[in-house]
């Protein structure tokens, strides 16, 4: 539920308060870099890297004796095990932060980008500590997930001589879920769920054009009273404005029009490439589809199109084209 | 790897990883990340995956070992940044490319995807500096 335009001013302005602060005082990781931790991570990762567990390997490198993986820097100041208890009440300025943010309907979270500078390779023996500043709090951004706000903040790391090691900026969506989560957990043990194709939204005017597709057929929209066809469907004929509207089917038959290739961003469910074509179909309209089972460089407008309806992995059918035979 | 045996739009050998629970669940807590969705199925369902997710502690590891994995242990990595896409879980795999962006007076440059069954799991970028000459 969107806030009223007070609220979500009220709302903003707290947030401001919380820009260009440290959220508490330097956290000082538990243990000083030491070589178990650096062993059970490099397990972990399937990190074979002498310079990190090979002592003799290490001293005759670049490094001169045994350093920690650079990416392991945010793991000498993680909290350990009472992250699994979780915060019911906040231990920081960043926690608080969230938890106002969940109260006014931003529950979701989501980390987006990370990035990590490392000033030099640590040691065994180094002991690191973490201050943590909220460096940004974006406008309220529309997502894919939700609305909300992305929140960065940045984390200098300090050696025992408060020296800088290495710094982290992190970015988090706090947003509202746009939809509830979908129930996953009937996925198959050990598999993940990969998503179709996101479904077109069925409304009144346009449901049955997708059940005629289900049923295997190529529909086009047609003016009873005047013959216009239409695509895609419409409540009303845009020539003669009858509402009298019925439907033919279409050949299949088509020349390509215009096309482009979708290479970024890759959404999960569909193959990249897609090239997204704009098809004008034999009996005299044009529908937006995609051109299939031919190499983007190869695509043409003006070619010949050939129209069959395809059916996904998860039983959702759809037009597409592919070259005419 | 040798600075000078680097080209710009040079390829790293690919890596495919098997994820697996334990490989999933061992990232988290060498990371010292006991956040529940990282090694609880319960949790994770509970929030709509149909099984625990890899962290992104874990993320930067992986991200880190393919490019040092080709650059060798002489190599001394700078920087890392990671854009997150598509959760990685146990039952897939993350195919691992990378390609070098850049390179010029010892520093290096490198473009790393981690694909998975969803898609992109992670777009990143390492910078390295290198050895140089003999
Ligand atoms: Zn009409």
């Amino acid at each position: 539920m969107p806030l009223s335009p007070e609220k979500k001013q009220q709302l903003e302005a707290t947030l401001r308060e919380f820009v260009g602060k440290p959220i508490g005082p330097p956290y000082q990781g538990r243990d000083a870099v030491n070589e178990p931790m650096i062993r059970q991570w490099c397990d972990a990762m399937g990190d074979t890297n002498p310079a990190y567990l090979d002592p003799a390997a290490a001293k005759e490198s670049v490094h001169g004796g045994i350093v920690a993986p650079p990416t392991m820097l945010q793991a000498w100041t993680m909290h350990g095990f009472e992250m699994a208890k979780g915060y019911d009440e906040p231990t920081n300025e960043e926690q608080r932060l969230h938890k106002i943010l969940s109260e006014h309907g931003y529950t979701g979270v989501v980390g987006t980008n990370t990035a990590q500078g490392y000033t030099r390779y640590l040691r065994p023996g180094d002991s690191v500590s973490a201050e943590i500043v909220i460096e940004s709090i974006s406008e309220e951004k529309a997502t894919a997930l939700g609305i909300g706000y992305f929140i960065v903040t940045r984390t200098s790391f300090r050696d025992q001589d408060g020296e800088e090691v290495g710094w982290m900026t992190f970015r988090v969506l706090k947003y509202i879920p746009a939809q509830q989560p979908q129930a996953a957990a009937d996925a198959p043990a050990g598999q993940p769920a990969v998503p179709g194709r996101i479904r077109a939204p069925k409304g009144h005017d346009n449901a049955w054009w997708w059940d005629r597709v289900d049923e295997g057929t190529f529909p086009i929209q047609k003016c009873n009273a005047c013959g216009t066809l239409h695509h895609p469907p419409r409540p009303m004929c845009s020539a003669c404005r009858s509402q009298d509207l019925g439907w033919v089917e279409a050949s299949g038959r088509g020349t390509l029009h215009s096309f482009t290739v979708i290479r970024h961003p890759q959404f999960p469910g569909y193959d990249f490439p897609i090239v997204a074509a704009l098809v004008d179909l034999e009996e005299g309209t044009r529908i937006v589809s995609n051109v299939v089972e031919c190499p983007p460089e190869d695509v043409h407008i003006g070619m010949a199109l050939e129209g069959f309806i395809h059916e996904d992995e998860d039983g959702f059918k759809l037009p597409l084209f592919r070259p005419a035979a | 790897m040798n600075f000078d045996d680097v080209q710009v739009g040079q390829e790293l050998p690919p890596l495919d990883v098997p994820l697996t629970a334990a490989l999933i669940v061992g990232g988290a807590l060498a990371s010292r990340d006991y956040t529940p969705v990282h090694h609880d199925r319960g949790a994770a369902q509970a929030q709509g995956l149909s099984d625990v997710i890899m962290n992104i502690l874990t993320t930067n590891g992986y991200v880190g070992r393919y490019v040092t994995d080709w650059a060798g242990p002489d190599a001394i990595v700078k920087e890392l940044q990671v854009k997150l896409g598509a959760p990685n879980m146990p039952g897939d795999t993350m195919k691992m490319t990378g390609t070098v962006t850049a390179a010029e007076g010892g520093d290096v440059e490198v473009a790393v995807i981690g694909k998975n069954a969803w898609g992109n799991h992670v777009e990143g970028t390492v910078k390295l500096a290198l050895p140089e000459g003999a």
